[in-house]
């Protein structure tokens, strides 16, 4: 595989030395320094020059390029970089972006600007954090279908009301399929009269609300509920999106922005979000408050150096848990030291997103599990589909083996399958299935 | 020599065109009384006054321009008050009863186009069936605002119309249908005109299954002109009470329509009920009639004086809050004769009003429900200071700037009415009339919120007719002033709006 990755900043090059042990890896940079040394560094080829220009990008021989990532730190230059890129030849485009709206846009065709995969830093990071926060009792926790559908795996324990039940009677979550069952790390068929038992690992799969509402059912202590407070400092775009994620899993969480507009603009769009206007490193203001019985403070401002004193700060007041977002990927390991509970970085989260979704092939998303016994794996299904046009339990039957539909993702919505939900054409599906069945599948899709 | 900074010139050619075109309606009467074979001299003497001035405004010197906010804000006041004078020609000219009195027949026409139904008649007896006819359509053509009829016929003609829109809802929440403004009217127009229509077809319907037998297509159609417009006005001195039953039940869904946002009606005709059946606000107003209909029903069946079936208890308890609700002003019997509890609830829903958009009157749901989230935020707020709380509105947040003024419009409103109670207290004891303090509320309230009936004399069943000339003409003046909601009177007496 030949790739072309525009940006050597910290996201291009992460990707790039992720790809470059299989991949002929082509890295672009404006900053001639910045090409160089990476040309050191790692066992790629750089050029310098601006990667939405037709020379420089026929100077990285485009034409015989398979894959195409865009990954600058400005989104514009990124969409500009991947519709030249299309329009000179037809690799595989995958851009990077911040803002939000662009990944909405692209969304509604999913190829708009020439982008094929389109990754949005804030949003994903956001994703993360609230995996981190709303399912700490998860082992796994992977995104489907654009943050449709969520595949989670829980180890259940002794004290989980669901140990000792049948599978058919802890199903009892809409838009929540039970995908798997693994107990002494062997896959158990998931039938709806298997006995759950403690010490099992479930794997689901579903909408991030079902997914939330499982996880406060088997492990109601870990999971924040409606009584949690999640307290979110700073209104940056990942605060944001931070809070409307929580949000659509019906928590409360509270907004500390110093901004007047911004914090205006905060509390207009999240309705179910406390908007507080006020300097979050005024430590008197933090107790007068309460954000010493904060269950969790994210702490999302727009600068490391704040989000490290906030970090501080609550953690000296008392606060369980500190999520904190590092922007500079050096210093991730330096906020863990201090104490800080889980530190993020975009940059890491992005560049992670990117190699995973360039390692799927055929299938468009893909999480092993269980030391690769079993894969869920996100198919979009193809007008000559054997799978399509027929109800899922004859589909199911005819496979014969352990495959569990766990999603069906249709214009963008999301529809829980049932035996006789037929697929079509368009539709993604993601799928739970047995590692050595992958292949199979993949090509009936 | 200081300049002045208005375009009258612009304002009184606009006043002008809505002049001549109200020779149009004051065709009808005419019709009736060449039906009935009555004098026709008062609608040809009004036709006549209208042609007039509204051609000798168009003849002034001086081109008209482009209409802007503060030109609009004359035209509407001027607009009203005209199309008042003129409408009141026709009650003098016929020269009967006491509306002959120029006062009395001002008070009846002003009355009619802000759609209050107060009335100074004494025996509807001796007055011509054109006369009491013309009564009905002026309230009927001020119903939806004689100046949405007005932006539908003449922005065709290029005449700016969007500023009006303007200044005629202050509250700024109507969602305008298209982008055009002329479209909007027209729409909103044809769901009004469809809406009599109904009414008309439901009344006569009811006359013809033989439920109510004095219901002709005389009574027919003046009741659905004031039942929609949400006016007020009767040809019968017991009003709607004067009807069976059956009938006081038909009227309730055309008052409660009538103060229905016309928008919002719309869409669920035109298939999208949601935008309806979610409004906050309609919630809120369907639950006021609600609740105060109870209440009211309560204080009924708690006193021993009325003695009304358990249906007729809810009838009156339903129809007269409604009524008052909606600011129509129909009375299914004299509820100046009921409890102080049930007659001081009225009087609290004399405030309220119905939704912003419709042809209700009064301070309107819109206003409260904010003033009420506002309020509940400000507690919020002294407890949390630094927490930002926008108020919002099914699912929409108001900005505060809204806030600010539904906050001021409301004091206003609360300071004019005291004042004006005041005024009619003193006046009364001047001349000597026994009116007594809550009588005196009750008819500033019904007058400055376009109501109708107050309570004493001017009760459903009485007359207006005893105040002194003096608080008769400031009536006049405040029922102008509060249907074009305050603010596009009171503007013109500031110097701001003259100079630059």
């Amino acid at each position: 595989m030949r790739t072309v990755i525009v940006g050597a900043g910290e996201v291009g090059t992460s990707i790039a030395k992720n790809l470059s042990s299989d991949h002929d890896v082509v890295v672009i940079d404006i900053d001639e320094d910045r090409a160089e040394q990476l040309k050191y560094d790692l066992d790629v080829m750089t050029l310098t020059g601006d990667g939405t220009t037709l020379t420089t990008l026929r100077s990285a021989e485009i034409e015989s390029a398979d894959l195409f990532i865009a990954s600058t730190d400005n989104d514009r230059t990124n969409l500009v970089a991947c519709e030249t890129a299309k329009t000179m030849a037809d690799p595989f485009t995958i851009a990077r972006t911040k803002r939000v709206e662009y990944l909405r846009t692209w969304e509604l065709t999913e190829k708009a600007f020439s982008v094929d995969f389109m990754v949005c830093s804030d949003l994903l990071t956001a994703e993360n954090i609230v995996r981190v926060v709303g399912l700490p009792s998860a082992i796994d926790v992977d995104p489907f279908s654009g943050g449709l559908v969520q595949m989670a795996e829980f180890e259940i324990n002794e004290t989980s009301p669901v140990a000792g039940q049948t599978i058919a009677e802890a199903d009892r979550f809409d838009a929540l399929t039970f995908a798997g069952l693994f107990r002494n790390d062997k896959l158990v068929l998931a039938k709806g009269t298997t006995r759950i038992e403690a010490g099992d690992r479930a794997v689901v799969i579903g909408s991030p609300e079902s997914v939330q509402a499982f996880a406060s059912d088997i492990a109601p202590e870990a999971t924040p509920d409606e009584a949690d407070e999640v307290v979110i400092i700073g209104g940056s775009e990942i605060g944001y999106q931070t809070a409307r994620l929580l949000e659509e899993r019906s928590l409360s969480p509270r907004i500390i922005e110093q901004d007047p507009d911004r914090a205006r603009y905060l509390a207009e769009e999240l309705p179910d979000t406390l908007v507080m206007e006020h300097d979050a490193t005024d430590t008197d203001f933090l107790a007068r408050e309460n954000i010493d019985e904060a269950d969790v403070v994210v702490a999302a401002l727009e600068s490391d150096e704040r989000n490290l004193l906030v970090s501080v700060l609550a953690k000296r007041l008392g606060t369980d848990r500190v999520v904190a977002v590092v922007d500079i990927g050096e210093y991730v390991t330096l906020f863990e030291e201090i104490g800080i509970d889980v530190a993020i970085n975009p940059r890491q989260v992005m560049a992670e997103e990117i190699t995973r979704f360039t390692r799927g092939g055929v299938a468009e998303n893909i999480a092993l599990l269980e030391n690769n016994q079993a894969e869920v794996l996100e198919l979009k299904l193809s007008d000559t589909s054997e799978l399509i046009d027929r109800p899922i339990k004859d589909v199911a039957a005819d496979l014969g083996a352990n495959v569990v539909f766990g999603a069906i993702t249709r214009n963008g919505e999301l529809i829980a399958p049932r035996g006789d939900t037929e697929l079509y054409t368009g539709d993604h599906i993601v799928v739970f299935s047995e590692a050595s069945f992958v292949e199979e599948l993949t090509t009936m899709a | 020599m200081v300049r002045i900074r208005v375009d009258w010139r612009t304002s009184l050619d606009l006043t002008g065109r809505v002049l001549l075109y109200l020779a149009v309606p004051l065709v009808v009467p005419l019709v009736v009384a060449l039906w009935y074979g009555e004098p026709l001299a008062p609608f040809l003497v009004a036709i006549a006054a209208s042609l007039l001035l509204g051609g000798g405004f168009r003849a002034l010197p001086g081109d008209p321009s482009s209409l802007g906010p503060r030109e609009a804000f004359l035209a509407v006041a001027v607009i009203w008050l005209l199309v008042a004078a003129v409408g009141a020609i026709p009650f003098v000219v016929a020269s009967t009863g006491t509306i002959a009195h120029p006062i009395n027949a001002m008070f009846e026409s002003m009355s009619g186009l802000t759609t209050t139904g107060a009335t100074t008649l004494q025996d509807f007896s001796i007055h011509d069936r054109s006369v009491l006819m013309w009564r009905q359509l002026i309230q009927w053509l001020g119903g939806l605002g004689i100046l949405i009829l007005a932006t539908a016929i003449l922005s065709e003609l290029g005449v700016g119309g969007a500023q009006l829109m303007e200044s005629e809802s202050q509250t700024r929440n109507v969602n305008k249908l298209t982008p055009r403004i002329s479209e909007t009217a027209r729409l909103i127009w044809g769901l009004y005109l469809g809406l009599t229509a109904l009414a008309v077809a439901v009344y006569y319907g009811l006359n013809l299954a033989g439920l109510a037998p004095n219901m002709g297509p005389y009574n027919a159609f003046a009741h659905a002109f004031t039942s929609v417009a949400t006016a007020g006005f009767s040809p019968e001195p017991s009003s709607v009470g004067a009807f069976a039953p059956v009938v006081q039940w038909a009227v309730v869904p055309f008052m409660i329509a009538g103060s229905t946002s016309f928008v919002l009606m719309y869409f669920a005709i035109h298939g999208d009920p949601m935008r309806l059946l979610t409004s906050e606000e309609f919630h809120f107003y369907i639950g006021t009639i609600a609740f105060f209909s109870a209440v009211v029903a309560a204080s009924l069946v708690f006193d021993s004086t009325t003695q009304f079936s358990t249906e007729a208890t809810v009838r009156h308890a339903v129809f007269n809050v409604a009524s008052i609700v909606t600011t129509t002003g129909y009375a299914s019997t004299d509820f100046t004769l009921w409890s102080a509890a049930a007659k001081h609830m009225l009087f609290v829903c004399m405030f309220l009003g119905g939704m912003v958009g419709s042809t209700t009157c009064s301070i309107k749901s819109l206003r409260w429900l904010v003033a009420l989230k506002a309020f509940k935020r400000n507690l919020f707020t002294s407890v949390h200071p630094n927490a930002i709380r926008p108020v919002r509105l099914s699912g929409r947040s108001v900005d505060e700037a809204t806030i600010r003024d539904i906050y001021a419009y409301l004091l206003l409103s609360i300071v004019i009415f005291f004042l004006f109670t005041i005024l009619i207290i003193v006046d009364s004891a001047r001349i000597g009339t026994n009116v007594s303090e809550f009588e005196a509320m009750g008819a500033a309230a019904s007058t400055f919120l376009n109501i109708g009936p107050a309570f004493g004399a001017a009760g459903p069943f009485g007359t207006y007719d005893g105040f002194s000339t003096t608080t008769k003409t400031a009536m006049i003046l405040l029922m102008w002033v509060g249907r074009i909601e305050i603010i596009p009177v009171l503007v013109l007496f500031t110097a701001a709006f003259w100079k630059s």
